[in-house]
């Protein structure tokens, strides 16, 4: 592994900010003392079991819980036909048709995928509620099973929910410029019949769980989950459970990893409150891996249809049309939100103006799907590389030179795309040029001929990718115009305690994004003090007064949202401290610096108070003030300046900062048996500023392992009858140590105009690994019969079946000329 | 001997140096009875099916998963978990993680770190390679085991 630096672009003071300050998270982790879900526990509480559907698609005649109940040591039940009474249907994001849909905390009637919760157990051991769920017998009448979200769509096909009068559960027709003309004035039109982005998810390696109590006396739930959005699954829960949002207190601390997948665990959630209060004693959840990989944030299933590519003669690519087919799973948990995320990068890193997508989602008999890393960006981004290589591959254009010309050029920035989105800031055809020696490409024709003669196919591609960070929750009107939800906001507080002690609360759920760290860098920077001397919460809690309605991790936004909030609140209690300073000193506020851990006047600097001193007046020593000191304490919100979009037009922007990662990569494919393996890899990444390069390293170095397991090894693969094939680690390869390939990484950073520090959010990457993986094979296998890559997912057996059909892929492409348009 | 089996056994085992005698269900794993019964919750469970490694304990100075190991057949073994690592200081090998930004969400940690003790302690200066191949039982899911790989080798005695 070999890091480039770089000279950063950027001209901000740094002190802390900027340096690769070692992780305050590290301690405790190291040694085993790190507090996760599944080792908080309580008195007399008892493990909550799910006993799960065995059928994809079943009516459910009857639950029977009483021989569950007379195992002695079992607790209680819960059955879907109790929750129906209990709650309400969970809020639907989604319009009509899909906002007919009924989601409960369990099968209400009826089970829509394998491993679907219909009812619960709980009891005084892991083992016994395990046990005890067997015991509980449920008559099922199956029904027919459909699992291909194409067949989902046709006339006659099994309907999931009759409520919703079809599978159809979001439509919508996005077209920006003018997109007949672009095709009409081509000189090329290229036409791929489809592409498919495979299902899969990062699988964090904690599972899901909860510890919820509840207090008979004030009403309300503490639920200490590791849940990674908390201000969405508040807004679920409260409105079914039919309580204020104050009823629901929630707790995190650390997290094992989440990328998305625990943003949608509110209907377990909400189980464990009901049984809880039920069964008055606390309830743990702890989900199993079985149970993870069959019911829990499938990433979104898409395919592309009938796309066309309209080229001019000089290879500049005027625009696309597709038709896309989304696959949604069983329920709409934060679904239709992928019906319109995509479109924050809806032209990719090129500067095409004309774009038409005709957008349908659709329900199958899978896993419910909800956000993963590069959430809906990621499938979109990939279907935007693969056509610029398809592109090349099919009218001879240079791949490099194709970019180079498409891209969004530098003086163009900030670039608004045609559907609105800024792009903030960025040099896309310097980073090529950067990824591009790295990996080494003036040697690619050299090395290409040493492969082959030791009998292999090596191949180069390329991944250009954004990672727009930052959300705007204004463009979830765009999928439904009667949501009233608009902008973000992230909270920070920031006081001075009684002997000095700084102290920051956060209202985000870091998962491994070292949030303690890069907020104590800032506020050390601004304090004038030692970073040892700010003291980071970890985790989120409800009590705290830290937290709004968007709090959560997600969707790359930390740097931008919750370091914005701890600056703001930073800069507040900076300006109380000098204001008491110079209260005390009876001096100018201007007069006052804060430096060294001191508040002192800058011109005499031997006037100097503590910054304990600060502390204890208004908190312990505040009597003979004329005026009350400043408490020493700052609460402040960060509010990104947004406006809601155009829903006619489908115009806005979306998000507030476009990080950017090229990939390329090198593979040698064995042409007898379709095995392959990357053998160079590069990575380069622009997220602006940079606070800590070692932990924007770090991420850049998971989300590339992530998309390299997607690529190569990680597929949620159902049969026909709804089985899902890899419901476990032993079926589901994620990499391995073994499977990495050498990574050579750098940075460039263009700070964004458009943020309080010129960070933008990172950390997802846009899966440019599965795009240069992609290029890298069609590169690859130019030799035998040019197929095209026509699937993010290729596993050996795929790509050996390219090489045997290679008429297979040919046949999914055409090349028409002007007339033919 | 009894009619009927029995569903629980005496076990007298001795954690991080400390001995415990409990008696425990005989199907209970020795992962649960670590961080259930002994509270000693620093070794993790990511997985049903022991892929993923990050509950790595040394169960009488050997790495084992203790999701595949019963408690009842720890009776008589010494067991050294994560949190028996450190004293008034860290190890090595933990200052490296953190030095070489080996950890994110730190979940796998424990385990990573487990297997790359036992390494370290037959092969003070492994290649590149042979840690690769020592860890290809840990799943970590935040770094891509570059830093990972790194920091053992730079714990290693070779590389100071």
């Amino acid at each position: 592994m070999t890091t480039v630096e770089t000279e950063g672009t950027t001209t901000l003071q740094r002190g802390f900010v900027g340096q690769n300050v070692p992780r305050k998270e590290d301690r405790r982790l190291v040694e085993g003392q790190g507090q996760f879900v599944d080792d908080v526990k309580r008195h007399g509480m008892g493990y909550l079991h799910f006993v799960r559907s065995p059928y994809p698609h079943a009516r459910i005649l009857s639950i029977d819980v009483s021989a569950a109940l007379e195992l002695p040591g079992v607790y209680g039940t819960l059955t879907g036909d109790e929750v129906a009474i209990l709650t309400d249907p969970f809020f639907q994001i989604a319009a009509e048709p899909g906002g007919s849909m009924k989601d409960y905390a369990l099968s209400v009637g009826k089970v829509r995928y394998i491993g679907e919760p219909v009812a619960a157990v709980v009891a005084e051991s892991r083992e016994l509620a395990r046990d005890a769920a067997e015991l509980v017998m449920v008559d099922y009448e199956p029904l027919d099973v459909v699992v291909d979200a194409r067949k989902s769509l046709e006339p006659g096909a099994p309907v999931l929910h009759e409520e919703c009068g079809g599978n159809i559960t979001y439509q919508g027709v996005w077209e920006w410029g003018d997109v007949d003309q672009a095709f009409a004035e081509a000189d090329h039109v290229v036409k791929i019949t489809d592409l498919h982005f495979d299902r899969f998810n990062s699988t964090p390696l904690e599972l899901d769980g909860a510890l919820v109590e509840y207090n008979r006396g004030t009403g309300q739930w503490t639920i200490t989950t590791n849940n990674q959005f908390p201000g969405f699954a508040v807004i679920m829960m409260a409105p079914a459970m039919r309580v204020g949002t104050d009823k629901l207190r929630f707790v995190t601390q650390d997290i094992g990893g989440g990328f998305g997948n625990k943003i949608t665990s509110h209907p377990q959630l909400v189980a464990c409150c009901l049984l809880a209060r039920k069964l008055n004693r606390p309830v743990q959840w702890t989900e199993w891996r079985t149970d993870f990989h069959q019911s829990m944030s499938h990433g979104n299933e898409r395919w592309f249809l009938d796309t066309e590519v309209a080229v001019r003669a000089d290879g500049t690519m005027t625009g696309f049309r597709t038709r896309v087919v989304d696959d949604a799973g069983a329920y709409l948990r934060y679904e239709p939100l992928g019906g319109v995320i995509w479109s924050q990068v809806a032209p990719g890193m090129y500067g095409w103006r004309n774009i038409r997508l005709d957008f349908t989602q659709a329900v199958t008999n899978k896993a419910p799907c909800s956000p993963n890393r590069g959430y809906s960006r990621m499938q979109h981004l990939w279907f935007t590389e693969r056509i610029v290589d398809i592109v090349a591959h099919e009218l001879g254009f240079d791949r490099v030179e194709l970019r180079r010309k498409n891209y969004v050029q530098p003086e163009q920035m900030p670039y608004e795309t045609p559907n609105g989105c800024v792009y903030d800031s960025g040099d896309y055809p310097a980073s090529l040029d950067l990824v591009l020696d790295l990996i080494g490409y003036d040697t690619i024709e050299q090395r290409r001929e040493e492969a082959a003669s030791r009998g292999k196919l090596l191949g180069f591609g390329i991944g250009s990718t954004l990672d727009s960070g930052t959300n705007n929750f204004g463009q979830s009107q765009l999928v439904n115009p009667d949501l009233q939800f608009s902008g973000n906001n992230e909270v920070a507080t920031v006081k001075l305690d009684i002997f000095g002690e700084i102290v920051v609360t956060l209202g985000t759920t870091p998962q491994g994004q070292s949030h303690e760290t890069t907020a104590a860098q800032v506020v050390a920077d601004i304090l004038g003090c030692d970073v040892d001397a700010v003291h980071v919460r970890a985790g989120h809690d409800s009590y705290w007064n830290s937290h709004a309605g968007f709090s959560g991790t997600y969707a790359s936004q930390f740097a931008v949202t919750g370091l914005g909030a701890v600056k703001g609140a930073t800069e507040m209690l900076a300006d109380q401290m000098k204001t008491l300073a110079s209260m005390v000193f009876q001096c100018p506020k201007e007069a006052i610096e804060l430096a060294d851990g001191f508040a002192r006047i800058a011109d005499n600097p031997e006037a100097a108070l503590p910054f304990m001193a600060l502390g204890a007046i208004p908190n312990a020593n505040n009597a003979g003030f004329p005026i009350d000191p400043p408490p020493m304490n700052a609460r402040f919100v960060y509010r990104p300046p947004f406006d809601v979009p155009d829903k006619e037009r489908k115009f806005g922007n979306l998000t507030l900062t476009y990080s950017m990662q090229i990939h390329a990569c090198v593979v040698e494919v064995d042409p007898e048996t379709g095995v392959y393996e990357i053998v160079d890899y590069a990575a380069v990444d622009d997220c602006g500023v940079r606070i800590n390069p070692k932990i924007v390293e770090g991420q850049v170095m998971g989300a590339t392992a992530h998309a390299i397991g997607a690529a190569m090894f990680e597929s949620f693969t159902y049969d026909d009858e709804g089985n899902l094939l890899t419901p476990n680690f032993y079926d589901y390869h994620v990499p391995h140590t073994l499977d990495m390939p050498p990574l050579t990484t750098a940075a460039i950073e263009t700070p964004s105009p458009f943020t309080p520090l010129g960070t933008k959010g990172m950390g997802e990457g846009g899966g440019g690994g599965i795009h240069c993986i992609c290029a890298a094979l069609q590169d690859a296998l130019r030799a035998t019969g040019s197929p095209i890559v026509t699937d993010s997912h290729n596993p050996y057996h795929r790509v050996f079946e390219m090489l045997r059909h290679p008429e297979h892929a040919r046949a999914k492409v055409e090349v028409t000329g002007r007339s033919a348009t | 001997m009894s009619a009927l089996p029995s569903t629980s056994m005496f076990v007298d085992v001795r954690v991080n140096g400390e001995r415990y005698e409990r008696e425990v269900p005989a199907r209970r794993l020795l992962v649960h009875f670590l961080r259930d019964d002994l509270d000693l919750t620093g070794t993790h469970i990511g997985c049903d099916t022991g892929s993923c490694g990050a509950c790595t304990v040394h169960l009488d100075g050997v790495p084992v998963k203790s999701c595949s190991v019963l408690a009842v057949q720890a009776h008589g073994a010494s067991i050294t978990t994560v949190e028996g690592l450190a004293g008034d200081e860290q190890t090595p090998l933990q200052r490296a993680f953190s030095e070489h930004h080996a950890l994110q969400c730190g979940y796998c940690t424990p385990g990573m770190i487990m297997s790359a003790t036992a390494l370290l302690e037959q092969n003070p200066t492994p290649t590149e390679d042979e840690v690769k191949v020592a860890l290809q039982g840990n799943i970590c899911r935040c770094t891509g085991y570059w830093n990972i790989v790194e920091a053992v080798m730079a714990a290693g005695k070779g590389s100071a």
